[in-house]
């Protein structure tokens, strides 16, 4: 049990995909303006990255493997991934026409989104078990969704300050995110005792 | 060992391309519904401004994305700000002269009494037979300028709804500046 | 000292400004001279504006109605003096924005003279509707600055528990209130009896700021026979602002968005009681009203009773003029008053204030970065957040703002008053709560446009399809006709064959 709850917190915070690994950064930069947006992006990309990590597992090890075309590793996960994008695009639109409209051209975009194919990619390289590597998906996932709300609370007050002209909008974010992925490595030290 | 990648391949995109299929039976959306809720905020009066053909027409452009939330000179920029906020897009209201709230106005010396503005009034906020002069009714006009286009002596023109005690308001305090 | 204001007025936050009282404070009541020309607007209180009643070229007698009230919200408006209408037109308003506003001009002809008035020699005797009736009769609007048809206020209230008189009088400078107390008490304590008669309230208090002592002695000595409590409130501002006196007085708190109704509470001035006395007792509506004229640039500060209409110069000349420059007039209080730029503008029925300040008085400082020190959170009466509505507000997030609470505030002004940056922070708010109901009626004259568009549209289809169907009829009328002669001529036909 506890092994569980160490790797999510591992992989949710001090190896935060977008924070210390900086993988996922357009959506993160893309829609940070609004929580409603940022919200809907986490919850979506949290599907994707855990039912694509799973199934990359699966087609790793029962198709890849067994016949030995491990060279055909991304084109097999991103093909599994557009999928699950294309599914979840669906049942967004379906579901909330709203939300689908706010998140608009990154949603498609989680398809590229480098946090699902490096985790899947990861998966693999660091030969994880099948439970671990769901664990492991899962937990980024929340890390990327914690990070999305983190930043648009910052960007929601950023738009309220007096920023200097030379500063306003994506540079000032720029700063703001380089600060925060200074903080998340203080969660290094977590992993240290 | 190459037929096995190739058939391996393929027979995952046919099953997902399948999978996605089925999905999307199930899934399918009627119309997109935005478009209604889009509708329901532009003013209504089909004036064709835009370059749409009426109200629905730009409903339908700016949900699919193919026109700016900046299209609707009757709504003024509060029309604007509410349509980029149901959309999810940043309001460029830089392109947007906001001239303020405008009403049509008939310069009574002019008027011939064509009753031809009476007749393209969107809605009926314009009152006229034929031989007599026309008047605008303020609280029903939306200046959609459709009768200005019309007026074959330039009687009609868009005026600046005067500010009245009940309609005037302390103007924005100019930022202070960053010492 | 302001721990124990805190511990003990009763009211959240609240700021203590200079009183500047001892300007005028001392100055006994003075009947302003008749001037030459009286300017009266039609409105001179919240709701719709008066119609007029009389014609240009009419010589009215002083207290003869010349407006009639218009619609639930109005009040009537009286002649302030005999004499002759000369003009019925704009003339500049006694608001800030220095519109022109439909105004009579009344010019004077010196005799003063009352037209017939119905008085009352037993005015208790009077049902509460009948009080209710004098008072909308007499045109009294809310004195304390807010010209609410008071009327209306007591329609709405009967059955309350509590009745407030409210002689706060907060605002510094102005000391028309405490004037009229200590000058006529008697009168106000019988005003205030009627009052109480009309809602039939339980309990009456009336709180006065204890830096009224002569006061507090005066309503106390002539509200001895009458079961009210005259109670001594600790002098903070906003004391005098409706919200914060009832919460001082009965420690309740009137809900967001709420009327003291609500809570059981009904306020009303000490110079509105005056004016309620006047109107049921003697029958006379409301056409004059006392006036501070005071701040640092006037020569002989004082108190005045001016008639309505009366142009603001005309106070101002009766108080020795200017001593020094003026930088800023203001008509009203310091805090919440307006700023005017003309001195032609008339006194209203809601003018308690006219104050020419000095440069120093204003001290006025250019605006600098909010620095968060909230010292506005802690001075703001509501218990708002007045750097964060601001900042909304600058960044025009007007929904934000109004998610804060923008609705609540009730621009009292302690915060700009506090501000160490001297941010603007009430301007901002009396700009955003202008433009949301700016945005409001835009959004109702869409809705009703968007009904007219959708009406016209069917109208036009209808049309269409009628004229379609009288083109369908009349095909088949005529297809009848000629078949039936062409069946006619066969007939004709056969038969001569």
């Amino acid at each position: 049990m506890s092994e569980i709850f160490l790797l999510l917190l591992g992989t949710a915070l001090v190896n935060n995909v977008v924070l210390v690994k900086f993988l996922g950064l357009c959506p993160f930069m893309g829609v940070s303006r609004k929580m409603d947006g940022a919200l809907g992006m986490g919850m979506a990309t949290t599907f994707v990255l855990t039912f694509a990590t799973a199934a990359s597992w699966m087609l790793e090890h029962w198709l890849l493997q067994p016949l030995g075309i491990q060279y055909l590793r991304i084109l097999a996960f991103i093909l599994t991934i557009a999928a699950t994008v294309q599914f979840t695009e669906m049942a967004i639109r379906k579901f909330s026409p709203g939300l689908y409209q706010v998140l608009g051209i990154y949603l498609p975009l989680i398809t590229t989104n480098c946090a699902v194919l490096g985790v899947a990619l990861l998966n693999v390289q660091e030969k994880n078990g099948f439970l671990h590597s769901l664990l492991y998906g899962f937990g980024s996932a929340l890390g990327f969704t914690l990070v999305m709300l983190l930043f648009t609370g910052l960007r929601v007050r950023l738009s309220l300050a007096q920023v200097p002209a030379a500063f306003a909008g994506a540079p000032i974010g720029f700063v703001v995110a380089g600060l925060l992925s200074l903080a998340f490595m203080g969660f290094a030290g977590l992993a240290g005792h | 060992m190459l037929v096995a990648a190739i058939v391996s391949l393929t027979i995952l995109g046919t099953v997902l391309g399948l999978l996605l299929g089925l999905a999307a039976r199930y899934l399918r959306v009627e119309g997109n519904p935005i478009i209604a809720e889009i509708e329901q905020m532009l003013p209504g009066s089909q004036c064709g401004q835009c370059g749409y053909p009426g109200c629905t027409g730009a409903a339908q452009a700016l949900a699919d994305g193919s026109a700016p939330v900046t299209l609707c000179p009757p709504g003024g920029v509060a029309l604007v700000q509410a349509l980029a906020d149901k959309l999810g897009v940043e309001a460029d209201l830089s392109g947007v002269e906001d001239k303020g709230p405008q009403v049509a106005e008939v310069k009574e010396e002019i008027c011939i009494g064509c009753t031809r503005c009476f007749k393209v009034c969107p809605t009926d906020a314009i009152m006229g037979a034929a031989q007599q002069i026309h008047v605008v009714f303020r609280e029903a006009c939306t200046a959609c300028s459709k009768c200005v286009d019309v007026c074959p002596t330039e009687a009609l023109s868009l005026q600046a709804v005067p500010v009245t005690l009940q309609s005037w308001y302390w103007h924005k305090p100019k930022l202070e500046v960053a010492a | 000292m302001k721990l124990f204001d805190k511990l003990f007025s009763g009211m959240r936050g609240g700021v203590h400004p200079e009183g500047r009282k001892d300007l005028s404070a001392a100055r006994g009541i003075r009947v302003l001279p008749l001037p030459q020309k009286l300017f009266v607007p039609l409105q001179q209180h919240i709701g719709a504006p008066a119609m007029p009643v009389v014609n240009v070229g009419e010589r009215v007698l002083k207290g003869q109605l010349i407006a009639a009230a218009q619609g639930n919200v109005s009040a009537p408006v009286h002649a302030p003096t005999s004499g002759i209408i000369v003009a019925l037109g704009d003339h500049v308003a006694p608001h800030p924005s220095g519109l022109p506003v439909p105004t009579f001009t009344l010019a004077c002809d010196g005799l003063d003279e009352w037209v017939a008035l119905q008085a009352c020699d037993d005015p208790f005797a009077l049902e509460a509707d009948d009080i209710s009736v004098r008072v909308a009769a007499a045109g009294i609007v809310g004195l304390g600055g807010a010209t609410f048809p008071s009327a209306l206020k007591l329609n709405l209230s009967r059955g309350v528990q509590t009745l407030i008189i409210n002689g706060g009088e907060c605002e510094p400078y102005l000391t028309c209130d405490d004037r009229i107390m200590r000058e006529r008490a008697t009168a106000i304590v019988e005003g205030i009896s009627l009052i109480a008669l009309a809602v039939a309230a339980k309990e009456v208090i009336v709180g006065i700021e204890d830096n009224k002592p002569e006061a507090i002695d005066a309503m106390r000595s002539a509200a001895r026979a009458s079961s009210m409590k005259v109670v001594a409130m600790p002098s903070m501002y906003p004391m005098g602002s409706e919200k914060q006196i009832i919460q001082v007085l009965t420690g309740q708190e009137i809900p967001a968005g709420g009327r003291p109704a609500d809570i059981g509470v009904l306020v009303h001035n000490v110079a509105t009681a005056f004016a309620v006395h006047q109107a049921i007792r003697f029958g006379r509506p409301l056409i004059s009203r006392i006036v501070t004229v005071s701040g640092g640039a006037i020569k002989s500060q004082c108190n005045v009773e001016a008639l309505v209409g009366t142009p603001v110069q005309e106070l101002i000349d009766f108080a020795g003029g200017y001593s020094q420059a003026a930088v800023r007039m203001v008509l009203g209080g310091p805090m919440m008053g307006q700023h005017i730029s003309n001195t032609a503008i008339p006194v209203v029925k809601g003018s308690s204030g006219i104050l020419a300040l000095t440069s120093d008085e204003i001290g006025h400082d250019e605006a600098s970065p909010c620095i968060r020190c909230s010292t506005c959170v802690r001075a703001c009466p509501v218990g708002l957040l007045p750097l964060e509505m601001a900042a909304h507000i600058r960044g025009s997030d007007l929904s934000g703002a109004v998610d804060l609470g923008l609705k609540d505030c009730i621009a009292c002004g302690s915060c700009s008053y506090v501000c160490p940056a001297h941010i603007p922070l009430v301007h901002y708010f009396n700009y955003a709560k202008g433009d949301l109901a700016a945005q409001e009626r835009s959004k109702l004259k869409q809705e009703a446009t968007k009904k007219l568009a959708d009406a016209r549209s069917e109208r036009i289809a209808r049309v269409e399809r009628e004229r379609a169907e009288m083109m369908a009829k009349r095909k088949a009328a005529r297809e009848a006709k000629e078949r039936a002669a062409k069946e006619a001529a066969a007939k004709a036909a056969e038969e001569t064959a």
